[in-house]
């Protein structure tokens, strides 16, 4: 067996300083202090996090259909350069991803492009019309084996069609991963309908038409006995809703985007729609109890809803702009922000909601190992993301690596860099820059 | 003053300081010759995205009487077929060069776009943006109340203890949101009107109070009530059953209108006024009905935010 | 004004000084004019309106038919000036016309210091936007030369050799009155370090 390389130096999420030994079949081989390993190119992580690598469940990668704003290739750069070692593309492409040949195509070409796992997110119902259900079986018996299925961008409003579709995907422990969004207290809605939405004359997207769904498709999963998964949850009765159902055994995981964690709608009188984004900004008081949701695992997980979108769809009039924002690359460090450095989190925590938790949503094997104490596992394959919990920058989305700038914390001073990211025992990303790709054998 | 936005951030004294030079440039309009030199060489354009001969006359006219060239340009898009966007022909009207953009818009919020994100170094005048505000409306609404009020010693006063009750679709008002922050910052007391489900959501943090029924109101003998225009298709549906419906509760009928008939009430209306709608046709033609002054107030009111705006921007 | 900061100054025309040269133009208009026929009495604000008030009261001493409030007005220029970009906007004061008009008027433009004399060339214009009076004549408190534009006073209460880095401040109880550091009426020349 032959050593490909040694992080020295770091500390992993249980708070100990861990040297790592990965091996040429792209595995950890050994952990431990002080190790050495002949022929090993050596990563220096001395004063660095070493976490397991990031794994998202909610990311836009627009291929197919809008390859302008992103693609399969420049998306996954932009994951690997935030530390992320698998994503899960949802299916609001063009040609929608309701298909068994769509959701191959996609994964194909993540393979392909080889910066991190893509794992397609198949549509609920057929072009995300919320009419038909999408043929389940047909995507998950394809090679992108998909269990987790979404028309996020639209809700499954539809009380019948959702039931149908928790009961299908049981047959092969799949979930339902909701946009809770009732549309008709929607229509049209900009912002956050509070006194700020009447003030600037934009209609209002209340908290209720997110809580009523959720609601509903808790007792929902709770009835048939399936799994629930709700996307983006941005409100503080949300939280209390998803705690309710949890403490009744229910089955249901949630996730919270990053904007949502440090973003408000005040940010909407600028009227510049690089904060406009579904669901939408809310209040202080919706921020700090989505924060507590996910220090007390209320939440399970952070999905960056990853939203590239292209400048003209973001310079023009605010109720003509695209929703939507980019977070691959600036998720750690506003978690980092808005979690750690706030004391409600520790790098164990982070490494849970980040990668161990979003990994057991999807049954994932050779993600987001963990063990109970939070170290690295040995034998598992080396997803490693190094990080720099010390680099202070101001962000500038020019310097992205993803297609589009559509970063809401344009300007904003951050803490943090993901400096080197191995994907499966290969480096993607060495001295925060991107490397190469992971070539399949 | 850069720009004028919003009433929502007005100062008091920037406010008085629009009215009281409104009054001089309303002795202007009484004159024979009705032009002043003062914006000789200025280019005024007037953008206009949302029909509205009405406020495009107005501005043209203020424009005109300070000696300011004005190019009308009306562009054709709207939410639903979207054409060469904002950003693009504000761009190509400063090729052209112009030192102030009037801006009509149906997106709340592009006046403070095009002032803030640097597409245009012109002077921008909010003439009505979406459902947002509709700043020189309020400032002519203020300015006509406190004519009336006031009569040949208006200048310097403000609106302290005048009570305004603003009667209708508060929720798809830009006008009632500007009046309410301009009313609200020149000491009157405003209170809203009209069904609960035309009431913004928040609209109890607002300087203002809520009362439903509007006959009570009127028996309190407000200095004005100002009757909102009522958009027919917000009259059935999704907000109010009818229209019959909405003008039994919030219309000024003969009924309501023989009930302050002769008082020392005004009538106001932005216009184009419904009548049988929200105003009867006897109220519409009252004495107490200022709606025609309005409509000359807006002129002077119009001129004095030009010559404030553009006077003072340093020559390029 | 109050707060720049000042040094040297000297007082050039005192309150009784501005009452006897008022006393004089009186005299000087009313003998021109031969009389009291067709004068209009208007004053450039700010200190212009005070000083012509003054003057008109003079007339009224001297010749009773003279009614002050018939023949006394006000003309404001703001928004008349060349000058408008290069300062910031200033609200406009009212023109006040007695209800005769100016058409055939014999007027007198009443103004306190006459320099550049844009201030003027403005007065004309807006005359002119107001009526046709038959004769325009022009009368100052103080004359500090340093003319921008071919024209000239017809009553001038004195004659002040400045320097243009020297500032002219002419202080009136109506206009200055309230404003603390006043104490008489005056005409001081304020030469001014920034």
């Amino acid at each position: 067996m032959t050593y490909t390389y040694l992080i020295t130096g770091g500390t992993t999420p249980d708070g100990i300083q861990t040297d790592i030994i990965v091996d040429s079949d792209g595995r950890i081989a050994q952990l431990g202090q002080h190790l050495s390993a002949d022929g090993a190119k050596i990563i220096d992580a001395t004063g660095k996090i070493v976490l397991p690598g990031l794994v998202d469940l909610h990311t836009h990668l627009r291929e197919p259909g809008n390859n302008d704003a992103e693609t399969i290739e420049t998306g996954t750069r932009a994951a690997a350069m935030g530390g992320y070692t698998a994503v899960h593309a949802m299916a609001n492409s063009d040609p929608v991803a309701d298909t068994a040949g769509v959701v191959e195509q996609v994964y194909r070409l993540g393979k392909e492009a080889g910066w991190t796992d893509v794992y397609p997110v198949g549509a609920v119902t057929v072009g995300l019309a919320g009419e038909h259900l999408a043929e389940f079986s047909a995507m998950h018996d394809s090679a992108a084996k998909v269990i987790m299925f979404s028309d996020d961008g639209m809700c499954v409003w539809d009380p019948v069609l959702m039931r149908r579709a928790l009961e299908c995907v049981k047959s092969f422990d799949g979930f339902i991963a909701q946009h809770a969004q009732e549309p008709r207290l929607t229509n049209g809605a900009q912002m956050n309908e509070s006194a700020l939405s009447s003030e600037l004359g934009l209609a209002g997207w209340p908290a209720v038409a997110e809580e009523s769904i959720i609601a509903r498709d808790v007792l929902l999963a709770q009835h048939v006995d399936s799994r629930v998964h709700i996307c983006h949850v941005s409100t503080a009765g949300s939280v209390e809703l998803i705690r309710w159902a949890k403490s009744q055994g229910i089955n249901v995981t949630a996730e919270v985007t990053p904007h949502h964690l440090l973003l408000t709608e005040d940010y909407v009188k600028t009227y510049d729609p690089v904060y406009k984004v579904n669901p939408p900004l809310r209040k202080d008081s919706d921020v700090h109890a989505l924060r507590n949701g996910l220090a007390d695992g209320t939440i399970d997980t952070v999905g960056t809803d990853h939203a590239p979108h292209t400048e003209e769809t973001k310079q023009c009039e605010w109720v003509v702009a695209a929703m939507g924002m980019t977070g691959l690359e600036t998720a750690l460090p506003v978690i980092q922000h808005t979690m750690v450095d706030t004391g409600l989190m520790d790098w164990h925590g982070v490494a849970q909601v980040m990668s161990a938790n979003p990994a057991r949503i999807y049954r994932h094997t050779d993600q987001g190992q963990l063990t109970e104490t939070g170290g690295l596992v040995e034998g598992a394959l080396a997803n490693i993301a190094v990080y720099d919990p010390a680099h202070r920058f101001v962000v500038n989305p020019i310097n992205h690596t993803s297609k589009s700038t559509n970063s809401p914390y344009r300007g904003m001073e951050l803490v943090g860099k993901v400096t080197n990211v191995l994907y499966r025992g290969h480096q993607v990303v060495a001295d925060a820059n991107i490397s190469s790709p992971y070539q399949r054998s | 003053m850069r720009h004028l936005l919003a009433t929502r951030n007005l100062s008091y004294d920037n406010a008085m300081a629009i009215l009281d030079t409104a009054q001089e440039m309303a002795t202007v309009s009484q004159r024979s010759i009705k032009k002043l030199p003062t914006l000789r060489g200025q280019t005024v354009v007037n953008l206009f995205f949302e029909d509205s001969t009405r406020t495009r006359t107005s501005f043209e006219a203020a424009a005109k009487r300070l000696s300011a060239d004005v190019l009308n340009f009306a562009v054709k898009t709207s939410s639903v077929s979207k054409g060469e966007s904002l950003k693009d022909t504000v761009q190509t009207l400063e090729a052209i060069g112009g030192d102030a953009i009037v801006m009509r818009h149906w997106a709340s919020g592009a006046a403070n776009q095009l002032a803030n994100f640097g597409w245009s170094s012109s002077a921008i005048i909010n003439a009505g943006d979406g459902t947002h505000e509709h700043p020189t409306q309020a400032l002519l609404d203020a300015f006509t109340l406190r004519n009336r009020l006031h009569k040949q010693h208006a200048t310097g006063k403000n609106l302290e203890d005048v009570h305004v009750v603003i009667v209708g679709d508060i929720l798809h008002s830009r006008v009632a949101r500007s009046n309410v922050w301009l009313l609200h910052t020149l000491g009157a007391k405003v209170t809203l009107s009209g069904p609960p489900t035309l009431m913004p959501v928040g609209v109890n943090t607002w300087p203002v109070d809520i009362n439903y029924d509007l006959d009570a109101l009127l028996a309190q003998r407000p200095d004005a009530i100002m009757m909102l225009r009522v958009q027919a298709e917000r009259m059935s549906g999704d907000f109010f059953p009818s229209a019959s419906e909405y003008t039994r509760g919030w219309g000024l009928t003969n009924d309501r209108y023989k009930t302050i008939a002769g008082t020392q009430t005004f009538i106001m209306h932005p216009g184009p006024m419904n009548r049988g709608l929200e105003i009867s046709a006897a109220a519409a033609d009252s004495v107490q009905n200022t709606a025609l002054e309005q409509v000359a107030n807006g002129v002077s009111v119009r001129m004095a935010v030009l010559y404030l705006l553009l006077a003072s921007q340093p020559g390029q | 004004m109050v707060s720049e900061p000042v040094r040297k100054a000297r007082t050039v025309m005192s309150e009784s000084d501005i009452n006897r040269v008022l006393t004089r133009i009186a005299h000087e208009i009313l003998e021109a004019n031969r009389g009291i026929e067709n004068l209009l009495i208007l004053g450039i604000p700010r200190r212009g309106v005070p000083l012509a008030n003054r003057l008109a009261a003079k007339l009224a001493e001297i010749e009773p038919e003279f009614v002050v409030d018939d023949r006394t007005g006000q003309l404001d220029i703001t928004l008349y000036r060349d000058d408008l970009a290069r300062a910031e906007s200033r609200i406009p004061v009212s023109t006040i016309i007695p209800p005769a008009g100016i058409d055939n008027a014999v007027v007198v433009l009443v103004d306190d210091v006459l320099y550049s004399g844009r201030t003027i060339r403005a007065a004309l214009d807006a005359l002119a936007d107001i009526g046709r009076p038959h004769t325009v004549r022009l009368a100052v408190l103080v004359d500090r030369g340093h003319r921008q534009l071919p024209l000239r006073a017809d009553y001038v209460g004195k004659n002040l050799p400045t320097a243009s880095s020297e500032h002219v401040l002419v202080q009136m109880e109506e206009i200055d009155g309230s404003n603390q550091g006043y104490t008489s009426d005056q005409v001081q020349i304020v030469d001014v370090i920034d």
